[in-house]
């Protein structure tokens, strides 16, 4: 067992184990898949609030008097809107216009930025910066030292506010504050990977289990729970957010992944630009759809999915919606049966069951404008 | 964890409550905690005919799909048709309203090839180790 032996864990792993999480391997992590039940903690988070162990997430500190122009040559979006204090949500694509991850750039200063990016690419997020930075910027990998929790739902401002002197309500989506939570310091970010209102918390590692606690206590009387990867993919999928590694990849463009609107070819060069416009002006082939299910069946990643008796793609993500209370998915198809009402079949065990493209999201998204 | 014990098992989880030539089959208290929140149920149809440890439908929690393998082999004489609306009483009710297909057995002698409530137990403790 060489590759258990090789997986790594939060900071929180024994407080995980110890609650009875179900602990799975997830991108290289053992990481709590639920803690009682995906259904129970979905619901704690569509009705009152959720906390997130995301640790695994990777950091990346990229600072110097280039800084600026290196992540504004790296990722596609314009980081010349950001001011201090704003959060933007990127990708860094290669010279073929194909996504090697999506993230979140912090401005923490003109010169200063940190970048949140998927556990499993951080290395090759890192590396591909570090041999693409521009003049003098110096890029670190501050994985290891830096933790993540999410707090998502209604109640998370409320759950917060207890342990924090910044005023929560006057941080927008997408802005962030430097302050202290529990007297840690961390960055407190109104973002968040499903759909609600809610926040994501930046400190150093080693005061991971205080604040887990901490914020549990503050929540009880908000009815918040612990809530694993397993209730974190449902929420994620009811909004269509897309999942590195499920719904994109290195050969999946950020205009097939519906994520045109974070392309800027107007802010000047940056890597993938060329293959990006040029699949703009040939237009995509397939595009990233969500579909319900209008007959019985659960649609998993890698089902074939079929139009008119044809193969017309693959689902990439899928699951039960708690929510909708019917089956979801999200899959890529041909561009000609990818508008909304199109009629579609998923191959489940080799049998054609029908679904529906419909508009996405799923469900309503109650971030905090 | 609750097993009764005048239940016969498999070592894939599942129990049978046997009657007069007749059997009803579900899936283990055990089963149902591995296997999380129940969503999806895929049954038989009525007069299917199985063949021993062939699989006779899927059961599908939110990450996961498993499939139901015949305890014996039998034709299949009624599905529970509320779990194609209610599947979590499957977590809920594994023995009673949560139970799977009712079924003819076929063959009599199979019967000794089901674990009987000692020995299922063993064996939950040889797959937690």
């Amino acid at each position: 067992m060489i590759a258990k032996a090789s997986l790594r864990v939060t900071p929180l792993h024994s407080v995980n184990r110890a609650a009875g999480a179900r602990i799975v391997d997830f991108g290289g992590w053992k990481m709590p898949l639920y803690y009682n039940s995906i259904i129970d903690e979905h619901k704690a988070v569509r009705r009152s609030a959720g906390l997130f162990d995301v640790s695994h997430m990777g950091e990346i500190d990229i600072q110097g008097p280039d800084a600026l122009e290196t992540v504004q040559r790296l990722t596609t979006n314009d980081i010349k809107k950001l001011k201090n204090e704003m959060v933007q949500y990127s990708v860094m694509c290669n010279n073929n216009g194909g996504i090697i991850d999506d993230l979140l750039v912090y401005m923490l200063a003109r010169d200063h930025y940190m970048l949140c990016v998927n556990a499993s690419n951080t290395e090759k997020d890192f590396d591909w910066i570090q041999k693409n930075k521009v003049g003098d910027t110096k890029v670190r990998d501050i994985s290891r030292d830096i933790s993540q929790l999410a707090v998502q739902g209604s109640n998370s401002e409320k759950t917060l506010q207890v342990l924090t002197d910044i005023d929560l309500s006057a941080i927008r989506y997408y802005r962030f504050r430097k302050g202290k939570v529990d007297e840690v310091d961390a960055i407190i970010s109104r973002t968040g990977y499903t759909g609600e209102d809610g926040f994501e918390i930046y400190f150093d590692s080693t005061h991971s289990v205080r604040l887990w606690k901490s914020i549990l206590d503050a929540g009880a009387g908000f009815g918040i729970k612990p809530v694993g990867l397993g209730a974190r993919d449902i929420l994620r999928i009811e909004m269509k957010y897309p999942l590195y590694g499920n719904d994109m990849c290195d050969t999946t463009s950020p205009l097939e992944a519906g994520l045109g609107w974070i392309v800027k070819p107007d802010k000047g060069d940056f890597i993938g630009k060329d293959a990006i416009l040029r699949e703009r002006n040939e237009g995509v082939k397939r595009r990233l759809i969500g579909f319900v299910m209008t007959e019985r069946g659960i649609a998993r990643p890698h089902y074939k999915i079929y139009n008119k008796g044809r193969e017309v793609g693959e689902v990439t993500s899928g699951t039960f919606s708690p929510s909708l209370n019917k089956a979801i998915g999200i899959g890529y198809v041909n561009v000609d049966c990818s508008g909304t009402g199109e009629e579609l079949e998923i191959e489940i065990r080799g049998k054609r069951i029908k679904g529906e493209v419909v508009s996405t999201p799923f469900y309503p998204s109650r971030v905090k404008k | 964890m609750d097993f009764p014990e005048d239940l016969l098992y498999t070592k894939e989880h599942e129990w049978v409550r046997i009657d007069n030539g007749k059997a009803v089959v579900g899936i283990t208290e055990y089963a149902q905690q591995e296997l999380g929140d129940v969503v999806f149920v895929e049954l038989p149809s009525v007069g299917t005919e199985v063949a021993y440890m062939d699989p006779f439908g899927v059961i599908e929690s939110v990450k996961t799909v498993a499939d139901l393998y015949s305890p014996l082999t039998c034709e299949v004489l009624e599905v529970n048709h509320e779990l194609e609306t209610q599947p979590e009483l499957v977590n809920s009710s594994p023995y009673d309203k949560g139970w799977i297909i009712e079924i003819a057995i076929s063959n009599m002698e199979e019967v000794g090839h089901l674990l009987s409530h000692d020995d299922y137990m063993a064996h939950i403790e040889d797959t937690e180790d």
